[in-house]
C-alpha cells in the first residue's frame, strides 16, 4: 500500500520549516521508510500489552530533599538571548 | 613497537601500580597520536589536552603520596559528544548546539572523573545519535582506521575510531539501535552494550529513552568489563536506572564456558550477509564449541519485524525529545522571527540536518492524530512479542549468538542518499535494544578486504558477567592482534 505523509501538516506540527527542495525530497524518502516500518500491521497482536520500556519500574521516588541545583546565572548562560534574570522571545501576544 | 596508547587499560593499570610510568606519560603517549593520526580519522569534535594532563598530574600525585587509585585512574578516555561534560562544549554532532556548554556532568563521567578518568577528547557522531556511520555528523565524517575510504560505522563512530587507532585507550559511545556494537565491529575493537538502566542515563542528551544505552568501547572484553564497573550502579538522577549495587565485573572473567548453552540466531545467517561474515561467524561458533559450550539453533521470529517496530519507536521518541530545542534556552537561535512560533520553525529548520528532519517528521507522524494506534501503538505491541521471543529463547539458552553486523565496513557515500539502506545496517543489533538484554560485539576476523568482522553475543538482563566471560574466553582463544595499518604504520 502505497502512503504518502502530509510533509506540510507534520512539519508544522513538528515546528520545523523545510524548503522545497527538502520537503520533495522528504516526501519521497519517507514513503519509502513507511512501507518497511508499515511491515508491524502485518503482525497480529490484537490481545498484546504494548511495551513503553523494555525494564519497567513504579514509582521510583528519591527522598524529597534540596540539594544542589542550578544559579540563576548558570541555567542562562547558553540563553540565545536573556534580559533581567529571564529567557527572551519575540512577542508571543498580539497587542489589541 | 608499542606505544603507551596502544596497551590496554589492564597494562597500564600495571605500570602504574609498578611506578614505571606515569598518569601525563600516558596521557601524552594518547595525546600524541591524536596529533599524527587524527587529521585522517577525524575522531574528535575537540581534544582536551589540557584537561587530560591537569588530570593526569593528579593522579601522578596520587601515587606519589602512596594513595590507592581506583581501575578507571590514568587511563586515557574519549566521550561520545552526546554526553555532558561541565564547561565542555557538547554538540551532539548538531549545528543546533554548536555552542552548548553544559552546567553539568553526566552521570557515567563524574563517576570516571571522580575515579581519576584522563579526558582526551569529545568524540564525533552522527548528528543526536542518528545514523550508522557517522556521516550525519554536522562538522565531518569519521574514517575508519582500518581502511580511510570506508566509515568507522556509527552512531558512535568518533569513539569507535579513536579507540582503534589508539587515540583513546577506552571510550563511551551510547547504543540506540547499535551505535556502540555496529562501529566496534567496524572498527575491529570491543564495544559493550550492558543492561537497559544498569548505567544513567543522566546527562546523556536523550535521542530515545526508552532504547538509549551508555556504552563501552575498549580494546579488550576485560578493559570493557572495568570500564562498566566505574560506570555501573542506581543513580537517584535517572528514574530509569536500575537499583543495582556497584560491583567487579572484571570478576570471573577467566572461568570459562564449560555447558554454557548458546543459541544460534538461525535467521541472521542467511541472505543478505556477507559470506565473510557469515563464515568468520561460523568459525567462531566451532571454537565455542570447542571451548565446551553447548550449541543449539533458536528462532526470533518477531525480529523479522523488529527493525520496522524500531523505526517508528525510535522517531516517536526523538520527535518528543527534540522538542526541547525551540531557539529560546540553548542552542542556536535564528534571525528575524516574527512571533515565538516562527523562532521555532526557523531556528529547527536551520540548526537540525536532513537525517534528523527525517526523523522528526517520521516520528511527528506516526504519533498524530488518526496514526497512532496503526503506527507508534502497534509497534509498542511488537517490541512485547520481540521480548517475549528472547524470553523464549534465554529458557533454553544462557546466550544468543549472531553477526553483529551483515556487512564490514562500507565505503563513504555508498548509504548516504539511501536512508532505508543506512537502516538496515542496525538489522542484527536492534532487537536487544528493545529488549534492553545486555549484548556485545568482539572480533571474531577479518574478510576478505583485511576489515574486521563482530560477533554479537546477547545475554539475559542483567546477566552482564556470562555475556562478558564469554566473549573473554573466545578472545582469549582466538588471539586477535591484528592492529588496524594506520597504527602499524605510526607506531612503527
Amino acid at each position: 500500500m502505497p502512503v504518502e505523509i502530509d510533509v506540510d501538516h507534520v512539519a508544522r506540527l513538528a515546528r520545523l520549516a523545510l524548503t522545497d527542495e527538502e520537503r520533495e525530497r522528504f516526501r519521497e524518502q519517507l514513503a519509502l521508510i513507511l512501507e518497511h516500518a508499515e511491515r508491524v500491521r502485518e503482525v497480529a497482536a490484537a490481545d498484546v500489552e504494548p511495551t513503553a520500556h523494555p525494564v519497567p519500574q513504579k514509582n521510583v521516588f528519591r527522598d524529597d530533599e534540596p540539594g544542589e541545583c542550578l544559579t540563576q546565572e548558570e541555567a542562562l548562560a547558553n540563553a540565545p538571548e536573556a534580559e533581567d534574570g529571564r529567557f527572551k522571545v519575540p512577542k508571543v501576544i498580539e497587542a489589541e | 613497537m608499542t606505544e603507551l596508547c596502544d596497551r590496554t587499560a589492564e597494562e597500564l593499570q600495571g605500570l602504574l601500580a609498578s611506578g614505571e610510568v606515569g598518569a601525563v606519560e600516558i596521557a601524552e603517549s594518547s595525546l600524541a597520536r591524536i596529533e599524527a593520526v587524527d587529521e585522517k580519522t577525524k575522531s574528535f569534535l575537540e581534544v582536551t589536552g589540557d584537561l587530560a594532563l591537569e588530570q593526569a598530574r593528579q593522579v601522578d600525585e596520587r601515587r606519589a603520596k602512596g594513595q590507592g587509585l581506583w581501575a578507571v585512574a590514568g587511563i586515557p578516555l574519549a566521550l561520545k559528544d552526546v554526553l555532558c561534560t561541565k564547561g565542555i562544549t557538547t554538540t551532539c554532532g548538531s549545528k543546533i548546539l554548536e555552542s552548548y556548554v553544559p552546567p553539568y556532568d553526566c552521570t557515567a563521567w563524574s563517576r570516571l572523573r571522580y575515579g581519576g578518568g584522563v579526558l582526551v577528547g569529545k568524540t564525533n557522531c552522527d548528528e543526536f545519535a542518528m545514523g550508522s556511520s557517522t556521516e550525519n555528523s554536522a562538522y565531518f565524517p569519521t574514517r575508519n582506521p582500518w581502511n580511510l575510504e570506508t566509515v568507522p560505522g556509527g552512531s558512535s563512530g568518533g569513539s569507535a575510531a579513536a579507540v582503534a587507532a589508539g587515540e583513546a585507550v577506552w571510550a563511551l559511545g551510547t547504543d540506540t539501535g547499535g551505535s556502540v556494537r555496529q562501529p566496534a565491529s567496524l572498527c575491529g575493537i570491543v564495544g559493550f552494550k550492558p543492561t537497559y538502566g544498569l548505567v544513567s542515563r543522566y546527562g546523556l542528551i536523550a535521542f530515545a529513552s526508552s532504547l538509549d544505552h551508555v556504552s563501552t568501547f575498549s580494546r579488550t572484553v576485560r578493559d570493557g568489563a572495568a570500564l562498566l564497573s566505574g560506570i555501573a550502579g542506581k543513580d537517584p538522577m535517572d528514574a530509569t536506572s536500575l537499583p543495582t549495587e556497584p560491583r567487579d565485573y572484571t570478576a570471573g572473567l577467566a572461568d570459562g564456558i564449560k555447558g554454557l548453552r548458546i543459541g544460534v540466531v538461525r535467521e541472521w545467517l542467511g541472505e543478505g550477509v556477507e559470506p565473510g561474515v557469515r563464515s568468520a561467524v561460523e568459525a567462531s561458533i566451532e571454537r565455542l564449541a570447542g571451548l565446551g559450550a553447548e550449541i543449539g539453533e533458536v528462532a526470533l521470529p518477531h525480529t523479522d519485524y523488529a527493525l520496522s517496530a524500531y523505526y517508528l519507536i525510535a522517531p516517536a521518541e526523538c520527535s518528543s525529545n527534540l522538542a526541547r530545542y525551540d531557539g529560546v534556552r540553548y542552542g542556536h537561535r535564528a534571525e528575524g522571527a516574527t512571533d515565538v512560533v516562527d523562532l521555532n520553525m526557523r531556528t529547527r529548520g536551520e540548526g537540525f540536518g536532513d537525517e534528523v528532519k527525517r526523523r522528526i517528521i517520521l516520528g511527528t507522524y506516526s504519533l498524530s492524530a488518526g496514526y497512532y494506534d496503526a503506527y507508534y501503538g502497534q509497534a509498542q505491541k511488537v517490541r512485547t512479542l520481540v521480548i517475549k521471543d528472547f524470553n523464549e529463547a534465554y529458557e533454553r539458552f544462557d546466550l544468543l549468538l549472531g553477526p553483529t553486523s551483515p556487512t564490514t565496513a562500507f565505503r563513504l557515500g555508498e548509504k548516504t542518499d539511501d536512508p532505508l539502506s543506512m537502516y538496515l545496517a542496525d538489522i542484527f543489533t536492534i532487537p536487544a535494544d528493545l529488549a534492553g538484554v545486555p549484548a556485545i560485539s568482539v572480533p571474531c576476523g577479518v574478510d576478505e578486504k583485511g576489515l574486521p568482522i563482530g560477533l554479537q553475543l546477547m545475554g539475559k538482563h542483567l546477566d552482564e558477567s556470562t555475556v562478558l566471560r564469554a566473549a573473554n574466553t573466545f578472545e582469549k582463544d582466538l588471539g586477535f592482534s591484528q592492529r588496524p595499518p594506520l597504527v602499524e604504520e605510526v607506531a612503527a
